[in-house]
């Protein structure tokens, strides 16, 4: 028997996001945009900032936003966690510098590294919203 | 007359602080509702991706990440979630106490402890204490976010990473119901191993782009994710013991009152006793 549907979990560390079943969906990974049937073969991929478009069992469609993540596809099941929180390596870096830096109470000016870093994956990010929105806007216009 | 004055006023300013509790009591339980929501919503992801670090794990048996190898002790890591405030009950000081019979064991095997605070009252101790503090966050508030905690996790990962530390442990109350929280410290590193038979078939993944990379980044998240839990669940322990710390201040306030009461009436009563034999004494001697 061909299956149709399979079930979808998006959570994040703050919240659940969706649950429930879906007929397809499409997310960005780090090697591009991958869309998911039913069946497909067992998968483990990171997401990177985008939108996750699903469409649910009824055939209604959703767009979800992430800002990265890590996707596992196994046969009948997805499970999606997704990132909350702005992900970049040199940003952890420095948010680890800043927990350190309190430790030893010293206050020190923020250096212009740590600025380059941050605007750089702020600019990912908005990006990657601008692109949900912009398919929130087109999946709107069909309507 | 100006009997009992200054009964009359402890009497009122007891009676100030009486409101003052009664309300941070009515706040915090109304606050503890929310944590515990809080709470709640966090687990599906930390399920769902510990399935995830199992089923690879048990996909990749040829790969042991540095994060499931045991190795010799020689110097350990504690993180320890506290709150920021105050005024809740023996919390802190319960947790501190744990983790410092913790720290003592591991002292008299002669190893060293690294610390990492969460929450300005463990800052503030183990700052006095005279622990190794590697790293601290504090004014995290009553909304955590994972990025709050990211930066000193990742100070304790890298820790262990490079050696520094060959074991984590996650020092934080357990919020068992309102009137109880339990201090717990657990290992977070190297991870136990889970042996429950559903994880013991495997499927054979396509990996993008490795699954080395895919389980470094899920396993940091995997622990992050443990910590926030940690802070969410302390959060929730916090006004839960401040809401019966303060239930009892107003019901000592009550019994206080009382008591002035009593006494403020009797001094009155021999006031009025007195005043009257005077005036009978006075009008028998005429």
């Amino acid at each position: 028997m061909a299956m149709t549907t399979m079930h979808l979990d998006i959570a994040s560390t703050e919240a659940q996001i969706f649950s429930g079943r879906v007929t397809s969906l499409v997310v960005t990974g780090t090697l591009g945009d991958m869309g998911i049937l039913p069946g497909h073969a067992p998968l483990l991929s990171a997401l990177v900032p985008g939108p996750v478009r699903l469409v649910t069992q009824d055939g209604e469609e959703q767009i979800f936003y992430v800002s990265g993540g890590y996707i596992e596809v196994q046969p009948g099941v997805v499970n999606i966690l997704a990132d909350t929180a702005l992900r970049a390596d040199d940003m952890d870096e420095v948010q680890a510098e800043e927990a350190k830096r309190a430790a030893e109470e010293v206050v020190l000016n923020r250096g212009a590294a740590f600025d380059y870093s941050r605007a750089a994956t702020q600019l990912a990010e908005a990006a990657a919203q601008l692109r949900t929105i912009q398919q929130l806007r087109k999946k709107a216009g069909h309507h | 007359m100006a009997v009992g004055k200054e009964i009359r006023n402890q009497i009122s300013s007891i009676k100030n602080t009486q409101k003052i509790t009664s309300a941070m009591e009515m706040v915090a339980a109304s606050k503890m509702r929310k944590a515990q929501d809080a709470m709640q919503l966090g687990k599906p992801y930390a399920t769902n991706i510990r399935n995830v670090v199992s089923h690879i794990a048990n996909a990749n048996p040829e790969y042991t990440h540095v994060y499931m190898k045991e190795r010799p002790v020689k110097r350990v890591g504690f993180i320890v979630v506290s709150s920021d405030r105050g005024l809740c009950g023996g919390l802190n000081i319960n947790l501190f106490k744990a983790m410092i019979a913790a720290m003592k064991g591991w002292h008299d095997q002669g190893v060293q402890v690294d610390i990492c605070t969460i929450g300005a009252k463990a800052g503030s101790f183990f700052n006095n204490f005279g622990g190794r503090v590697v790293a601290s966050v504090r004014n995290i508030g009553e909304k955590p976010e994972l990025k709050d905690v990211i930066g000193s996790v990742k100070v304790m990962l890298d820790a262990y990473n490079d050696g520094t530390i060959d074991r984590l442990f996650l020092v934080s109350n357990t919020f068992i119901n309102t009137m109880t929280q339990k201090p717990t410290v657990e290992q977070l590193l190297p991870l136990q191993p889970a042996d429950e038979p559903e994880f013991k078939h495997h499927w054979d993944y396509i990996y993008e782009p490795d699954p080395q990379v895919l389980l470094d980044g899920l396993l940091m998240r995997y622990i992050e994710s443990l910590v926030y839990q940690a802070v969410v669940e302390n959060n929730a322990c916090e006004q839960a013991a401040r809401m019966i710390a303060m239930k009892n201040a107003t019901d000592n306030a009550g019994t206080l009152i009382d008591e002035l009461q009593l006494i403020y009436n009797k001094a009155r009563q021999a006031a009025i006793t007195q005043e009257l034999s005077e005036i009978v004494g006075g009008a028998a001697a005429v």
